[in-house]
């Protein structure tokens, strides 16, 4: 089968993509392993929300239009938010089309994409499988001893469904404090490895932080901005959750109901979790990072003449105990379960096109793979501005990319 | 990149250089693997010598402006003759060491002029570990205080800030913070 562009991944961003394209009569086809929303339907636990206000869950053309504009969506609103929106922009996704290959077209121009329905060829693909296709796991010199039950967030479900006994949750971005929080609440005694984290309060002078992050511009900051874009795109995931409450759940709340913050975890040996030291450092850093941030929202409030807030507030530092434990006998029995919320990185095991780096990630400007003509990707962190890995981050960088990736075509010489 | 043109502080440390060496490591990561050496040699008592001349980098061997060498004993209470200071306080002067040159560098990479920083340091050690006294108790630091005195052209938070990321980018840090494997072998 032949068409101008393959979209792969049937997410928020594929189908922001797909809107685009459809506006500029660019012939293509979303392939989606599942049905649209996938990961969202299979790769979730149960109690997860968005971190994102509802009325920050924006697509090109759609936006919200519930009668909570406050609230925080559940994962059956999510899938049923997306799958509104593939409607309504009448995305001509094929369902059931795993990519089992993506590799240039020998000879010329293009892309041969391989799936389980079929073989397309095409002038340009964009990758929109997503940045969370699979669970990192840390190279920790030995796993975990036997009897000793290790899920990645993607098998973590819910708390009943763990063993009796302690557990032990490896990273405390957002997934780690939630999945933490939720744990310890159903009794079982949480301790929470704590390495470089980003906090923030759900709330910030009466509204959400991340109407902070929009209206000062935060979210808008583009990549080729900021000083070191490969760190920021490291940067782990706003210790946030989303919840009726609008609660904030940053480690002196976890610290509240009882979770034992660690350091981070270092290496198991001997069937001992050996624990960095450095868990002042970790927590008096975030401290500091979320000052610069909250100094940096004030300052743009008294600017912009901002009247509709609250005064500024500061939250209290970080609490650490004096001596955190640096190791723990996980062969002992107090720890029955370890979580990994160390992460994820994108799934590329499909793409047999040379633009991976050392690490398995794809070397991009911005989303452009420019050592590949006609290849793009999208919904990375930070791909073209800070907002990216967002819902609502997809419409500006769909519209970029797609700008970007009709200009090619126009500038193929027509066979 | 950062504006380091137009950066007015000076704190005597080449910031383009390190960037730059950032960059091309990145680019050629082979370049990065370094080895540190040190020799030491056995004098009397508990006193002994250690030399350090080169070290590996850059994908070649490389020798150190002059030879430097350090002595280590054990102080009068050990019932020893305290020609040196003991190894464990050259781990604290090393953790400071590391700490402050880190401070300078950050300090300069955001454009704050130091004046004066210092540090002090003190470790706590119950030493019925080493003297194989109680087998509770391990060999080493329980823990470590560090306290810096700086005198800059820079708010409280951004001097904060400063010490929080020189520990962050501290190989000495890291090395005591978390484990390593190390091998002892008889030649």
């Amino acid at each position: 089968m032949r068409t101008t562009t393959v979209v792969i991944g049937a997410g928020h961003s594929g189908l922001a993509v797909s809107r685009f394209l459809t506006q500029r009569s660019i012939d293509h086809v979303v392939l989606e392993r599942g049905e649209v929303a996938w990961s969202w339907r299979t790769q979730r636990w149960d109690s997860l929300r968005l971190l994102t206000p509802n009325w920050q869950s924006r697509l090109p053309g759609f936006s919200y239009g519930g009668d909570d504009p406050d609230g925080y969506m559940t994962m059956p609103e999510v899938i049923e938010f997306i799958s509104g929106y593939a409607r309504l922009v009448d995305a001509p996704v094929l369902t059931g089309a795993a990519v089992a290959s993506v590799r240039r077209r020998a000879g010329r121009s293009g892309y041969v994409v391989d799936t389980e329905r079929g073989r397309w060829e095409c002038e340009a693909v964009v990758l929109a499988t997503g940045g969370f296709g699979l669970a990192k796991v840390p190279d920790l010199g030995e796993p975990p001893p036997a009897g000793i039950a290790a899920l990645s967030a993607f098998e973590y479900r819910n708390p009943v469904a763990l063993a009796p006994g302690g557990v032990l949750v490896v990273g405390a971005s957002a997934t780690g404090v939630q999945i933490a929080d939720e744990v310890q609440r159903s009794g079982r005694p949480v301790t929470l490895a704590v390495g470089e984290h980003v906090r923030m309060p759900r709330l910030y002078r009466g509204r959400d932080v991340l109407w902070w992050m929009e209206r000062s511009g935060l979210f808008d900051e583009r990549y080729d901005e900021v000083d070191d874009v490969v760190r920021v795109r490291r940067t782990p995931s706003p210790q946030l959750v989303g919840t009726p409450e609008r609660a904030t759940l940053d480690l002196n709340a976890l610290t509240g109901r009882g979770v034992r913050l660690v350091g981070r975890l270092s290496a198991i040996r001997d069937g001992r979790a050996l624990l960095s030291g450095s868990l002042p450092n970790k927590c008096e850093l975030a401290d500091l990072k979320l000052g610069r941030l909250l100094d940096a929202f004030d300052e743009w409030a008294a600017g912009a003449g901002v009247a509709d807030v609250g005064p500024p507030e500061r939250f209290e530092p970080t609490r650490v105990a004096p001596s955190p434990p640096l190791e723990l006998d996980l062969a002992r029995g107090e720890i029955g379960t370890v979580i990994w919320a160390t992460g994820f990185r994108p799934d590329y095991s499909w793409l047999h096109v040379g633009v991976l780096d050392r690490r398995g990630r794809i070397r991009h400007d911005g989303g452009v793979v420019a050592e590949s003509p006609g290849l793009y990707v999208i919904g990375l962190n930070f791909l073209r501005r800070r907002k990216s890995s967002f819902i609502h981050g997809a419409t500006d960088d769909a519209r970029d990319l797609v700008s970007h990736l009709a200009a090619y075509l126009d500038s193929l010489v027509p066979a | 990149m950062t504006a380091t043109s137009t950066a007015s502080a000076d704190n005597g440390v080449n910031v383009e250089a390190l960037l730059g060496a950032r960059q091309a490591l990145s680019q050629a990561p082979e370049g990065a693997q370094f080895k540190w050496r040190a020799s030491n040699e056995w004098l009397h008592g508990t006193h002994s010598r250690s030399s350090v001349e080169s070290y590996y980098g850059l994908g070649t061997d490389h020798d150190h402006r002059s030879a430097f060498s350090f002595e280590a004993d054990h102080p009068l209470v050990f019932g020893a003759e305290d020609n040196a200071a003991t190894p464990v306080e050259l781990v604290l002067v090393g953790l400071a060491s590391c700490l402050t040159a880190g401070v300078a560098a950050v300090a300069q990479n955001r454009d704050i002029q130091l004046r004066s920083v210092k540090a002090t340091l003190e470790g706590d050690m119950d030493i019925l570990g080493i003297l194989g006294g109680d087998p509770e108790v391990r060999n080493g630091f329980s823990g470590i205080r560090v306290a810096y005195d700086i005198d800059a052209d820079a708010t409280p938070d951004e001097v904060r800030a400063l010490v929080a990321q020189s520990q962050k980018r501290s190989a000495v840090y890291d090395i005591l913070t978390n484990p390593t494997n190390v091998t002892v072998e008889v030649r």
